[in-house]
């Protein structure tokens, strides 16, 4: 009985735990397709006007492409980086490697809001030294988005790196692979899962970042996540409710097809 | 194919020495286990053989080449790992590929030489599957036929068993040193089993403590063990404390006088020694050495006696007496008369630790 109690209790938790985790998702994705614009129970009834809405306002449509074109370019060049200094950080002998550890997870315990305000400042310091513009530009946008996403690269590549079996590497070179043969034919495969994580969440990292991008992005070259709340400091109608539930369809398709490649069970 | 010859090889960690002073000669064609248990420096040994581990001093030299500073990738050795190491990734036949890969051989010649190899190692048409669809036992042959197929100047075998179960070990252990013959692979085998050791090895290197307690082959060590620690390594062994008394007389202690080897000389203090098959017994009688029984061990076609001489506890090995035998009346408690010849004892000086 008692055996049976406590089972139902985990059960209940388990439950309560996705309910809690999976409510705000699904109430966006319900309020999308309300028919009145004020936002209130019951629904007077249920449209997709909001989405064809959305598609109207271009602000969304260009802040979509300028959020994939820096999430793409970020990815691309933070999951390279990260993935070498996760190697150098779990093999090489360094001195203080400790705190380059620390430095290099920093992006992910610095408030964005904080975080983008520096950036700010910096970029502003910047451009008397190099005389030519950073702040507003996608230049200095994927910068700081390099710094969302090499926290994350770090993270997974050096726990795979950690699992990763060292015999493998020595029996490449005892076959007479040279050191970079090595890497490249076999530490780099068998590292795969970790890359491949590493980069789907550096891409979501940037894709969805808002505190950050704030203060960085230029006219014209607004991401998404800024978008929306720009149309918030107008109207607030199901549209963003709209708009979101397309972000949550692409996020969610993207990890699904990751996860056909590489089980993100393992390495998350 | 060639020799191998390590001089002087020691490693150190800080204050610790993990190798020390390890010279060894193996001979074109020779298999050579090290032998010894967890901790002993085989492994190390082995490792800086195939440029894993940088010695502190001395020499390896491959082939007559003197490689003490080469790389690995530099160094002509086929290695086995005691974890297989197949690369995940790529299938049976890649793995076995790899090496020839880094030759720079042409693709026909690898194909080939890969079919052949996996012949060799009885895996024919398995070489499309990927390492994990394959059993312990196939991906050990994966492991063997992939430092085989480069014709390696030296063949290096970690613990290649451990990871395989009794039964299919012994097998393995038949198949690997057929291969071994057959292909006159020069070979360093490191294992802590003395039964793989023995059955496998031309010669066999007992270590302790990163030092070479004794090199020879497995009936040299069994029959004339340098020292207790080999005597105890290599089979079991009867060990008691004296001195020798006389021509062919040794005493204990408590003054029991014992057979041994007639030229010992009078007055040496050692350690006599005494394989259990070696030992003979009987219910007592009033000549020979006075034991106790204390228990019997029955292990089917032979059964072990043990019993209490002078205080030690030793140990007899014979065949299981037929039912009705008188031997098999005696119970615990029982006074029984040993007796040996003088010559199968070995007087061995007392290890100082």
């Amino acid at each position: 009985m008692a055996v049976r109690g406590a089972r139902m209790l985990f059960g209940a938790s388990v439950a309560g735990a996705y309910a809690l985790v999976l409510a705000p998702v699904l109430a966006v994705v319900v309020i999308s397709v309300f028919s009145q614009e004020i936002v209130s129970f019951p629904p007077e009834g249920f449209t997709l006007r909001w989405y064809a809405n959305a598609w109207d306002k271009r602000e969304f449509a260009r802040g979509f492409v300028t959020s994939m074109q820096v999430a793409l370019v970020a990815t691309a060049i933070g999951v390279p980086l990260g993935t070498a200094a996760a190697y150098a950080l779990t093999r090489a002998r360094l001195p203080g490697k400790a705190a380059l550890n620390t430095l290099l997870l920093g992006p992910l315990a610095v408030p964005g809001v904080v975080a983008g305000t520096a950036l700010y400042l910096f970029y502003v310091r910047a451009e008397f030294w190099v005389d030519d513009d950073i702040k507003g530009t996608t230049l200095g946008l994927v910068a700081a988005h390099v710094l969302l996403t090499i926290p994350w690269t770090v993270r997974l590549v050096s726990a795979a790196l950690a699992g990763l079996d060292r015999s493998a590497e020595e029996a490449a070179a005892n076959l007479g692979a040279r050191p970079l043969t090595v890497f490249r034919r076999v530490t780099l495969p068998m590292l795969r899962p970790g890359v491949v994580a590493a980069g789907l969440f550096s891409f979501i990292q940037s894709f969805e970042n808002l505190e950050l991008t704030l203060l960085l992005v230029g006219p014209g070259r607004i991401t998404l996540p800024v978008a929306m709340l720009n149309y918030l400091e107008f109207r607030v109608d199901p549209t963003l409710a709209a708009v979101a539930t397309v972000q949550i369809v692409l996020v969610g398709a993207l990890m699904l097809i990751t996860d056909r490649f590489v089980s993100l069970a393992r390495v998350v | 194919m060639g020799t191998l010859q390590l001089a002087g090889l020691s490693r150190r960690y800080g204050a610790n020495t993990v190798v020390d002073g390890v010279s060894l000669d193996v001979a074109e064609g020779e298999l050579v286990a090290l032998l010894g248990p967890s901790g002993c420096g085989k492994t190390t040994t082995l490792r800086m053989v195939a440029g894993f581990v940088e010695p502190s001093a001395g020499t390896v030299r491959i082939a007559g080449r003197d490689v003490t500073r080469a790389p690995p990738h530099g160094r002509d050795t086929g290695m086995v790992f005691q974890s297989y190491a197949l690369f995940p990734h790529m299938t049976v036949a890649g793995n076995v590929a790899f090496g020839l890969e880094m030759r720079g051989i042409g693709r026909a010649e690898r194909e080939a030489r890969v079919l052949e190899a996996l012949r060799l190692v009885r895996l024919d048409g398995l070489g499309e599957r990927l390492p994990r669809q394959l059993s312990g036992g196939q991906q050990q042959r994966v492991a063997l036929a992939r430092a085989l197929v480069v014709n390696p100047a030296v063949f290096l075998l970690d613990e290649p068993l451990s990871n395989l179960d009794a039964k299919l070990r012994a097998e393995v252990r038949v198949e690997i040193r057929n291969l071994q013959q057959r292909l006159g692979l020069t070979t360093l085998f490191v294992t802590h089993d003395q039964e793989e050791a023995l059955t496998m090895a031309d010669r066999l290197v007992v270590m302790e403590r990163g030092r070479v307690r004794q090199v020879g082959t497995a009936e040299e060590l069994y029959e004339r063990p340098a020292d207790l620690f080999v005597a105890n390594f290599i089979g079991r062994v009867n060990a008691l404390a004296g001195e020798v008394a006389g021509p062919g007389e040794f005493r204990v202690a408590d003054g029991t006088a014992l057979p041994c080897p007639r030229d010992a000389a009078p007055g040496m203090r050692a350690t006599l020694c005494l394989r259990p098959e070696k030992l003979r017994f009987q219910p007592w009688a009033s000549a020979g050495v006075p034991a106790v029984l204390a228990r019997t061990v029955y292990l089917g076609g032979q059964t072990e006696y043990h019993f209490t001489l002078a205080g030690a506890p030793v140990m007899a090995l014979r065949e299981t007496p037929p039912a009705g035998d008188r031997l098999r009346g005696l119970q615990p408690g029982d006074r029984v008369t040993l007796d040996w010849l003088g010559e199968d004892a070995r007087l061995l000086p007392e290890v100082a630790r």
